[in-house]
């Protein structure tokens, strides 16, 4: 999850990112306090959390929620709100 | 070249060499006393006389915005204003120098409000001195018109990508008319050539200009900002002298007049040095040694040029034609500055003149001289500043 932090001769000027999809390099998941875990067996599969999940951060592998993408998600805690069956929780992330 | 006058104002001199660039687009909004550059050039896209995208927009944030964003896009992109238009793209002026595109914007100082007033001073760029943009100020209707041309190579060499403002007196030289030499279009042609494109944004090759710069990355891009200011003057040096060879007139990042042997010099910017130089002729006549320093730039600060200048004279009055109220004026500090770890130094005087485009006569540059010579003799009045000619 360490980012390295270029130098300043060797970054484009201005600001400009030069390629383009790239917010997925941005790791935002440090910034978050509460973690959401999952709990299979209470899992429905709706995708409910996979909607409201303001940072694409719900993984679903062959049409399955099989967990989160912990180098993105910020802890918002939209998952555990929306999750009809009580599958999410969100405990404090030790760090 | 055929060598031919023509009577041009400080304004339409403006606007003749940017029919001569034929920017790609050019985005403007009129402003006493910028319009006629604005409205010349208006007329030259409405004859056909130019390829130029003319965007005419609600205001001078507008106007800056739509620039920067043409820039941003590859193109050579131009605007003008003055004082408060300046003020009211103050937001995208600084976005534009950070962004490092290089605009070329003609700038006809104005004495920012208030009480309002639409006359000549520097407060209006003064206040944009950290912006991030080069300043070059044009002492009559001849150096405008050569110092676009310079402006547009400095900004685009690939060293710097810095936004340039090259600035007029507002009325003093904007709406008088002096014999200009216009080169012809070829030459002036040959000396800009074409921009070169990093690359157009297109859907092929997308990139992002702008985006969000936080704590992480901000510190480093303004590093590099800070760090191609400080390649400006060799490139301006390189290109003032290809542009005595092209063009026939030579420039210097400071013009010195008749200071071979001068005790004392007066410096200033802009037409006010037209005066001055004037008064020195008169005062050389009655064996007075007195010189003139004009330094064409404000930003970057010519400050080693001036160490190795003004430390040959003993004393040196120094013009500001703008105040920093409840400071000393900036060419003066700047100036002063320069000269803390030399041993080596002028003794110093301030003058704050001709704001809100007063007259700073030659009556007045008279005493300057007078001042002057009792400096550099008894040492009275060194580092003092006083309001040339307001009445007590």
């Amino acid at each position: 999850m360490k980012e390295i932090k270029k130098s300043w001769k060797n970054i484009p000027i201005g600001g400009n990112i030069l390629e383009a999809g790239n917010s997925k390099n941005y790791i935002t998941g440090t910034w978050r306090t509460f973690i959401p875990r999952l709990d299979k067996e209470k899992c429905v599969n709706c995708f409910q959390c996979w909607m409201f999940c303001p940072d694409n951060s719900i993984s679903i592998v062959e049409n399955k929620m099989v967990g989160f993408d912990y180098d993105h998600c910020k802890g918002c805690g939209m998952c555990v709100s929306v999750c009809p069956t009580k599958a999410i929780t969100m405990e404090k992330e030790e760090k | 070249m055929a060598a031919k006058y023509i009577p041009l104002t400080g304004a339409e001199s403006a606007a003749y060499a940017m029919k001569q660039i034929n920017p790609d687009v050019l985005a403007a909004y009129p402003i006493t006393p910028q319009t006629p550059i604005v409205m010349k050039f208006s007329e030259y896209v409405a004859n056909g006389e130019v390829d130029t995208v003319s965007i005419t927009v609600e205001s001078e944030h507008s106007a800056m915005s739509a620039t920067v964003g043409a820039a941003a896009a590859g193109a050579r992109a131009m605007t003008a204003t003055a004082a408060n238009g300046l003020a009211l793209m103050w937001e995208i002026v600084y976005i534009a120098a950070s962004t490092r595109l290089p605009i070329v914007m003609g700038i006809v100082n104005r004495a920012l409000s208030g009480p309002i007033n639409i006359h000549g001073d520097h407060s209006d760029t003064m206040g944009a001195r950290d912006a991030g943009w080069i300043q070059v100020y044009s002492e009559n209707n001849q150096e405008v018109y050569d110092n676009y041309f310079m402006a547009l190579r400095i900004a685009e060499n690939e060293d710097v990508l810095l936004p340039v403002m090259v600035c007029q007196d507002g009325f003093i030289t904007s709406h008088s008319v002096e014999n200009v030499m216009p080169a012809p279009d070829q030459v002036v042609k040959e000396f800009i050539g074409k921009k070169k494109f990093k690359g157009l944004l297109t859907a092929e090759k997308p990139f992002t200009i702008g985006p969000l710069d936080l704590q992480d990355y901000y510190f480093e891009h303004k590093k590099q900002q800070h760090e191609a200011m400080k390649k400006v003057f060799p490139v301006i040096e390189a290109i003032q002298k290809e542009f005595a060879e092209k063009f026939g007139r030579k420039y210097d990042v400071i013009e010195e007049y008749r200071t071979e042997d001068a005790d004392i010099v007066i410096m200033g910017m802009s037409s006010v040095m037209g005066t001055v130089k004037e008064v020195i002729d008169a005062a050389r006549e009655k064996g007075i040694k007195v010189g003139a320093v004009k330094p064409r730039f404000f930003r970057p600060f010519p400050g080693e040029y001036l160490k190795k200048i003004l430390s040959k004279f003993k004393a040196v009055g120094i013009l500001d034609r703008s105040d920093s109220f409840g400071s000393l004026p900036p060419l003066f500090t700047e100036t002063a500055a320069v000269f803390y770890t030399s041993s080596t130094k002028p003794l110093v005087k301030s003058y704050i003149h001709g704001l809100g485009g007063r007259d700073t006569t030659v009556k007045l540059l008279e005493k300057v001289v007078t001042d002057l010579q009792k400096l550099s003799e008894t040492g009275e009045g060194n580092f003092t500043s006083e309001y040339l000619g307001v009445r007590e």
